[in-house]
């Protein structure tokens, strides 16, 4: 069944990336980590769908943000980010995942681990944990081309600063700011120790990002002891705009 | 037709190629999984096909490859959207792995190493429609698109071709497998569009 939302924001999160929100008056809720599929219909009939995740926690207004990546090459991400408008109207299918889901019942430690643009469901997690008064210790390594490729910058910054129990490091592959402590570099053994969960406290692990680096950073979260069980990914490939 | 997006054109592909609706077609090759890649060794690898009690057969990795092979391509139609035409594998026929199993059960699941299911009618495995492949473009078949072996039912959406496979169960009642607990669908047609569980 498909939905209508109709957008009342837009928000450039960076250069390439954009948030829209939408309110959806049949919304039937969902849960942190779901994605929703979207549909863009031409004049001819002619359409394309492509699957986003949610970014925002679930919530009373029947609203939905996601935050799109634009992919030069990409099919929908160029309309969504540079075309569609404010009082717009886009076509919905969701939510959809039941797997990849954070639920405020989940009292265990999570580690969060995102790469570029794979924040974006990890967000809803931090977000639906703070509006819910969750009390579980979260810790994120988002790992991220340079500074300014970040999402959520300074909401992420408030978010830890009010609470102890939610834990940020990033890590630049590309270029880091000056001072930084750690050389650009990909994420590696050495970090993954050091940031994350000790495997001990049985966290529960979510994982997102383009294929290489899930399959890089569930292979490094297991080596360290972290059952596989308690690693749950979720990845896109370079076709797949899914974010 | 859906509303209509304004200003929206669109960008088809060229090629008079035929896709099941709601797809598009990729040249790459994404990979989708709930979960770390678990890496098995060929010495420990196993596939045994059971009716719930009794085992029925049993292969390790070397009596499994002295089966006869075969070479095929087919399309694959992934739930997420992407399609991808024209692709290479090796494996070994299921009416080849069925053929001394005497069964009136009705519905298979087939389960993976790492504990991923999926659920499918036994009649889909059979009839030159399925195989446990092992080679993926003249290569052996990498961990991350399910190597060493995993089953291919390309006329199902491809999470029905369970990667890193290690046996099935033969059921006379349909039970729902991993995702298919999650919300897609219980068959998963890509030319019916039956991608979730809500769909005809």
């Amino acid at each position: 069944m498909w939905r209508v939302g109709t957008v009342i924001a837009l928000h450039d999160e960076t250069a390439t990336a954009r948030t829209i929100t939408l309110e959806i008056p049949d919304w039937p809720g969902h849960v942190a980590g779901q994605h929703v599929d979207v549909r863009l219909t031409a004049s001819d009939g002619y359409s394309a769908v492509r699957s986003y995740s949610i970014a925002s926690a679930p919530n009373a207004e029947r609203r939905v943000e996601i935050t799109v990546e634009r992919l030069p090459d990409g099919e929908v991400s160029p309309y969504l980010t540079q075309e569609l408008a404010v009082s717009d109207r886009l076509e919905l299918r969701g939510p959809i995942g039941g797997w990849f889901v954070w639920r405020p019942e989940q009292t265990e430690p999570i580690q969060l681990v995102a790469g570029g643009s794979g924040i974006v469901p990890l967000m809803a997690m931090i977000r639906s944990r703070a509006a819910t008064g969750s009390t579980a210790t979260f810790r994120l390594l988002y790992s991220v081309r340079e500074p300014g490729a970040v999402l959520y910058r300074d909401e992420l910054q408030a978010l830890s600063d009010q609470d102890s129990s939610v834990n940020i490091t990033y890590a630049y592959t590309r270029s880091a700011p000056r001072d930084w402590p750690r050389p650009p570099g990909r994420i590696n053994a050495a970090l993954i120790e050091q940031t994350t969960w000790p495997s001990n406290l049985s966290p529960t692990s979510y994982v997102c990002g383009p294929t290489s680096f899930v399959e890089s950073a569930s292979r490094l979260l297991t080596a360290i002891g972290n059952n596989p069980d308690k690693i749950r990914t979720e990845r896109f490939g370079p076709t797949g705009e899914r974010q | 037709m859906g509303i209509i997006s304004r200003g929206f054109s669109g960008r088809r592909s060229a090629a008079d190629v035929k896709l099941p609706p709601g797809q598009y077609l990729t040249t790459d090759f994404p990979v989708l999984s709930a979960g770390p890649t678990p890496h098995v060794s060929l010495d420990r690898w196993e596939f045994v096909i059971d009716d719930g009690t009794n085992v029925l057969r049993r292969w390790d990795w070397k009596s499994f490859r002295d089966l006869p092979t075969e070479a095929f391509t087919v399309d694959l139609h992934c739930v997420t959207r992407w399609s991808k035409l024209g692709t290479s594998w090796e494996g070994v026929s299921l009416d080849t792995m069925l053929a001394n199993v005497k069964t009136d059960a009705s519905y298979a699941l087939v389960r993976s190493y790492g504990d991923y299911t999926t659920n499918l009618p036994l009649k889909d495995l059979m009839n030159k429609q399925a195989w446990i492949a092992f080679r993926f473009d003249n290569k052996d078949l990498a961990p991350e698109h399910g190597g060493p072996a995993r089953l291919l039912v390309p006329h199902l959406y491809l999470w029905k071709s369970a990667k890193w496979v290690r046996g099935m169960t033969l059921m006379h009642h349909d039970k729902p497998g991993f995702w298919e607990s999650l919300g897609y669908h219980i068959y998963g047609d890509p030319w019916r569009e039956q991608r979730y569980s809500g769909d005809e």
